[in-house]
């Protein structure tokens, strides 16, 4: 594991960025993007890590039912845009 | 009287088969009523609405819903499926309407108590309205709004000892026939690999990192009763290395037409097929040709059997399987989505399902093909489509499984074979002059 992946806020802060630095464009990422964040690091040592986050409710899932997407927590478009609290 | 008017709806219900909407109709109605007294926590005319969007739907010639969102339990990734429609003012008990899946269990075995806990469960905080079961073979709740979806997950998990089940870039819910718990043609113990599994791989089934959905099948025999060559990205299908075990006195009581004997096991025994006739209906249909019936004894040349099946299924008191049993992996099937449907293709001819050892032989192989893909596959495509865009040879290299005999589907239709420098003696450098000595130029 990468120093930057294993150091858990050097890596949130290094999600954040590329994020918020892409936030104009799109506000969902694939898994595969954390790639370019972390290149040096395998894909499924980067999962438990990104998981983390979203357990720690720095981001969060958006779900197609068949793809599953990473955003910003309270990025993008929300429930309450559906009308849900 | 409906809450709407669906006359196009009423037309599905008049054909020979069972209606979705009548089932529809009968569930509003007995929430209308509700003779249970059930608490409903979302609005109870929420099946009526269903009916009415659909109506209008047809009417329209396009959907009113919306798919996908960021409703989900905490820690989860899968199971549940935002749904939303785009008429919530003409039909607001619809308004939101997501779907849950839930993991049904190996080989589908489950008491009525536990059904009845689940359908009290969903008539309570949804909208009662269930698929038994999904194409991926989960149990399936259509309908509830964000608010009972925490409420759904901590009753199923922590009341009923139920997990959800597996949605989106997940691992999905593995699905397994009855296997060995009731089957003789069981190579293996499909049950118990599949819950092996299940549980292994929770946190790939839970956590989404993969570029798309992966399914998991298990077939314990050829006969694949859960389709698994068809249905999954990775097919268990059971199989066997010795000789099909031949009682040639069964045999020679099927030829008799002794009705202790009836051929397929009295399937479709109905109907006057006329006597049994071995040559027409075993050694015929053969994909092989390896079976001959001489002088009352039958002969079966197991190097060339392909283990379809056929003759066990025809005289099951006559064949059965051998004893040196495990499975075969397939990899790849998916339905059209890039390339048009897709089978699976053999991935390990035979591999030996060990308990004892956590069934390493099988992780090992599930793993090396998951790092791969994982590394390789583009964003929504399917471990099949990889395999065609790299190869199949690719994947023998990431496995480290040896191409044999058994991966070629094919046989002399395609002759560029890609040698690479460490796979031939010598590598790539000669002795031009040694070779001149036996070939003139």
């Amino acid at each position: 594991m990468s120093e930057l992946l294993s150091n858990k806020e050097a890596a949130t802060q290094a999600v954040v960025d590329f994020m918020t630095k892409k936030s104009k464009t799109k506000s969902k990422f694939y898994f595969n993007d954390f790639q370019d964040i972390f290149p040096d690091d395998k894909l499924r040592d980067i999962k438990k890590v990104v998981n983390l986050l979203v357990t720690d409710g720095v981001l969060e899932y958006w779900s197609s039912g068949s793809t599953t997407m990473y955003g910003l927590k309270g990025g993008g478009k929300q429930h309450s845009s559906e009308g849900e609290a | 009287m409906a809450k709407h008017e669906t006359p196009l709806l009423d037309q599905l219900e008049s054909g020979p088969w069972p209606s979705f909407v009548s089932d529809l109709k009968q569930q509003a109605a007995v929430r209308a009523k509700n003779e249970a007294g059930v608490e409903f926590q979302i609005p109870r005319d929420a099946v009526e609405d269903l009916l009415g969007v659909l109506e209008l739907s047809y009417k329209h010639g396009r959907t009113h819903w919306k798919h996908g969102g960021i409703v989900g339990v905490f820690g989860y990734g899968g199971g549940v499926i935002g749904r939303y429609c785009d008429q919530p003012k003409l039909f607001p008990g619809v308004e939101h309407f997501h779907t849950i899946r839930v993991a049904q269990p190996c080989g589908k075995y489950y008491k009525t108590d536990y059904l009845r806990g689940l359908t009290k469960l969903w008539d309570m905080r949804g909208s009662g309205v269930t698929n038994m079961h999904g194409a991926t073979g989960d149990i399936i709740f259509l309908g509830t709004t964000t608010p009972q979806i925490e409420e759904i997950f901590y009753e199923l998990t922590h009341n009923m000892n139920q997990d959800l089940g597996g949605s989106g870039s997940n691992l999905r819910t593995p699905a397994d026939c009855l296997g060995s718990s009731r089957c003789e043609y069981a190579c293996y113990d499909s049950n118990a690999l599949c819950h092996f599994l299940t549980n292994n791989y929770q946190d790939e089934l839970h956590r989404p990192a993969f570029p798309y959905k992966f399914k998991f099948k298990f077939d314990a025999c050829p006969n694949g009763c859960v389709a698994s060559i068809a249905r999954s990205d990775m097919s268990f299908i059971g199989t066997w290395r010795d000789a099909i075990k031949i009682n040639q006195d069964a045999v020679n009581k099927y030829v008799a037409n002794d009705a202790a004997y009836p051929p397929n096991a009295g399937a479709h025994k109905d109907k006057d097929w006329g006597p049994f006739d071995i040559e027409k209906e075993v050694l015929a249909l053969c994909p092989t040709k390896c079976m001959k019936f001489e002088n009352k004894t039958l002969k079966i040349d197991n190097a060339n059997c392909t283990r379809c099946m056929h003759c066990i299924n025809t005289m099951p008191r006559a064949l059965k399987i051998g004893d040196d049993r495990g499975c075969s992996i397939l990899v790849g099937a998916k339905a059209p989505i890039v390339d048009g449907a897709q089978m699976g293709s053999l991935l390990v001819p035979f591999v030996e399902v060990n308990p004892d050892n956590d069934y390493e032989a099988i992780t090992a192989v599930i793993e090396n093909v998951w790092d791969w893909w994982m590394e390789e596959g583009k964003n929504r495509e399917r471990l099949g489509e990889l395999i065609m865009r790299q190869g199949f040879q690719k994947l023998l290299e990431v496995t480290g499984i040896e191409a044999q005999p058994q991966h070629v589907a094919y046989p002399r239709t395609n002759p560029y074979i890609f040698w690479k420098e460490d796979e031939v003696t010598g590598g790539w450098t000669r002795d031009v002059v040694e070779y001149r000595k036996h070939h003139l130029r």
